[in-house]
């Protein structure tokens, strides 16, 4: 199912349409984002690197890690990244995001990865950020009708440093450009509040998030070798949205190895215990609306008949003054036709019956 | 290094691994503690490992918490001489103590007090000799201090934090910082040390003993090594617990159960 991702962003978009996008988004409970980040986008450089894709560059915008560091990432994985073709660009966003090492005039000394990357002094404004990404993907696809793809390293950082709606409208700029063939970005979703995520997921084609297998209370370490697992493996949902509307819902599950991230289908163990602790019978084990909506009518004896009147139980411990208070008034006329019960304690002497009512656990 | 002198905290750093010669290179540390369970004897113990006399390495320590005389008399007792070791060039202490002042601007910082703070260590950092830049540990006690140094502006400080990070990387340095959990607790949609968490690539918790107080332990430990962002290859997620006690010259670590 990964691999649908990666095939999804390589096919790219049609003419006129929005570019595929995709939200990858994780928490620390599961916190494998940058993971499958990385897998994405060292598939989708081999894609472009083999020309099998729509896209024929990549512009990468480097927010949490430093350009160095993909460069090193690509190269491990095999991927020709100085070759004589250019196809990879790095807008770095991590070294000096907001001008202090301008403005100390220090020197830079990453100088490492400088023909690959461009420093980006000025992550608050987002207006030039998107001209920059723009002007990178051109520069590599030259000016005819070439597209490129976007990966941005994190959109949590993003939003440390712009409000909401900006960072939305820049996303939503970049996935409408004609010339981006595909855009895949990573957010960390316990950072935000619901709704920004929201928001991101509706500017996406497909949403890919990372969830912890077995759910416990953050910080419980109580719970240790649960924790263990959640560091070691998670459920990968996938969300597409076609074009028709239509939603389609995957999961997998994601095994963190020393080689790297691996996705496996889910054949999970706790579905062939449900299956074997469930066996086939004649008889059916849930009710139907039907039966659920017939029982509910049934009255049980000792139950309250809930007509609001106030219920008065006696338990012959009022006192002797009350009692002369409603021997007046009891016997009169209109109530002589009903049924009632009279009692008068015999002298304040008998003591009551008890002094817990016998019947104190039942709901009467 | 002598695997039998290294400790549970030693091991679950990665001090054991013999082909490195500082597991901490460019990572970032992130000691978390509660009121209850005061976590800065990591700290300290980070400050004599990286002074050891086997290894080469210069600390720059960022001190929002504590005077010198305080650092230097805990050292002292662990065996570590910070005067000597500061004029060896090997311990540079900024006292930030002084920043908050009652005198005039000077009580008040901000982001411009934090970028020439900044401005500071980068200097120092790239004043040193080449063969010991690769050997630099930044260390801040504490977190929270340089918040309200800060006025209250988180963002200031994971500005601050965000350029430290960016150091490691340029210099393969490292950055330790301490941090109190319980302040953020109870505030609504903080995600201070949401953004910390995120940031460390070692996560280092000191709590109490969840079964209450007791007297040969002084609260556990949770390290949670985060092998996958280093550079140089995953190494595979790790987490241990066990517990400490805190003794007047040094601290015992130990599994829970292990001791009668």
């Amino acid at each position: 199912m990964a691999e649908t991702i990666c095939r999804a962003l390589r096919d790219g978009g049609l003419e006129g349409e929005h570019a595929p996008a995709l939200t990858i988004k994780d928490s620390l409970v599961s916190p494998f984002g940058f993971d499958v980040f990385t897998h994405v986008l060292a598939q989708l450089s081999n894609y472009v690197l083999a020309g099998k894709s729509q896209s024929r560059g990549l512009v990468i915008v480097a927010f949490s890690r430093s350009p160095s560091f993909y460069v090193d990432l690509l190269k491990k994985k095999g991927i020709d990244v100085a070759s004589s073709q250019k196809w990879v660009q790095i807008l770095d966003c991590y070294t000096d995001p907001l001008g202090w090492k301008n403005w100390l005039n220090a020197k830079d000394l990453s100088e490492e990865a400088s023909s690959l990357s461009k420093v980006w002094k000025d992550v608050r404004n987002l207006d030039k950020l998107y001209t920059s990404i723009i002007e990178l993907g051109k520069g590599l696809v030259g000016q005819g009708n070439g597209r490129f793809s976007i990966a941005i390293d994190s959109v949590s950082e993003m939003v440390r440093h712009a409000s909401i709606s900006s960072v939305a409208g820049l996303l939503s700029n970049l996935r409408s450009h004609d010339r981006v063939s595909s855009i895949f970005w990573l957010l960390h979703s316990d950072l935000h509040e619901v709704r920004f995520t929201a928001v991101l997921e509706y500017l996406s084609s497909m949403v890919a998030s990372i969830e912890p297998c077995t759910i416990g209370q953050r910080g419980d370490l109580e719970n240790l070798s649960l924790l263990e697992q959640n560091f070691r493996k998670g459920k990968f949902h996938v969300r597409f949205k076609r074009r028709n509307g239509r939603v389609r819902i995957m999961c997998e599950e994601l095994l963190l190895e020393l080689s790297g991230i691996k996705f496996t289908s889910v054949s999970s163990e706790e579905e062939i215990i449900n299956q074997r602790l469930l066996p086939k019978v004649q008889f059916n084990l849930q009710l139907s609306e039907k039966e659920r909506t017939e029982r509910a009518k049934v009255v049980l004896p000792f139950e309250h008949q809930g007509n609001g009147k106030p219920i008065q139980i006696y338990d012959g411990r009022r006192s002797l003054n009350e009692n002369n208070d409603e021997t007046g008034k009891l016997p009169t006329d209109e109530d002589t036709d009903k049924g009632q019960i009279i009692y008068f304690r015999d002298s304040d002497d008998e003591m009551p019956d008890s002094d817990e009512d016998p019947d104190d656990d039942l709901d009467i | 290094m002598d695997n039998q002198s290294l400790n549970l905290l030693d091991r679950a750093l990665g001090f054991d691994q013999q082909s490195e010669p500082w597991s901490l290179s460019g990572r970032v540390v992130v000691i978390e503690d509660c009121v209850e369970t005061s976590g800065s004897f990591v700290l300290h113990q980070l400050v004599k490992r990286s002074l050891a006399p086997n290894s080469s390495n210069v600390i720059i320590f960022v001190a929002f918490a504590n005077s010198f005389s305080h650092y230097d008399r805990i050292l002292r007792k662990l065996g570590c001489n910070l005067v000597a070791q500061m004029d060896n060039k090997r311990f540079i202490f900024f006292d930030m103590l002084m920043l908050r002042g009652p005198d005039g601007d000077q009580g008040r910082i901000g982001e411009g007090t934090l970028v020439s703070l900044y401005e500071k260590i980068q200097k120092k950092l790239s004043g040193l000799p080449g063969d010991k830049k690769n050997y630099v540990t930044i260390m801040i006690d504490d977190v929270s201090l340089m918040e309200v140094a800060a006025n209250g502006a988180s963002d200031f400080v994971l500005d601050f934090l965000h350029y430290c990070h960016a150091l490691t990387s340029e210099f393969d340095c490292t950055l330790v910082t301490l941090n109190h959990e319980d302040i953020y607790s109870s505030m609504e949609g903080s995600t201070f040390m949401l953004q910390m968490e995120y940031l460390a690539d070692i996560l280092i918790k000191a709590e109490p003993l969840s079964t209450g107080l007791a007297a040969d332990v002084h609260g556990q430990l949770t390290v949670l090594n985060k092998g996958t962002s280093h550079r140089l290859g995953s190494l595979g997620n790790k987490i241990q617990n066990f517990h400490f006690k805190v003794k007047e010259n040094n601290v015992e670590y130990f599994y829970p159960g292990s001791r009668v």
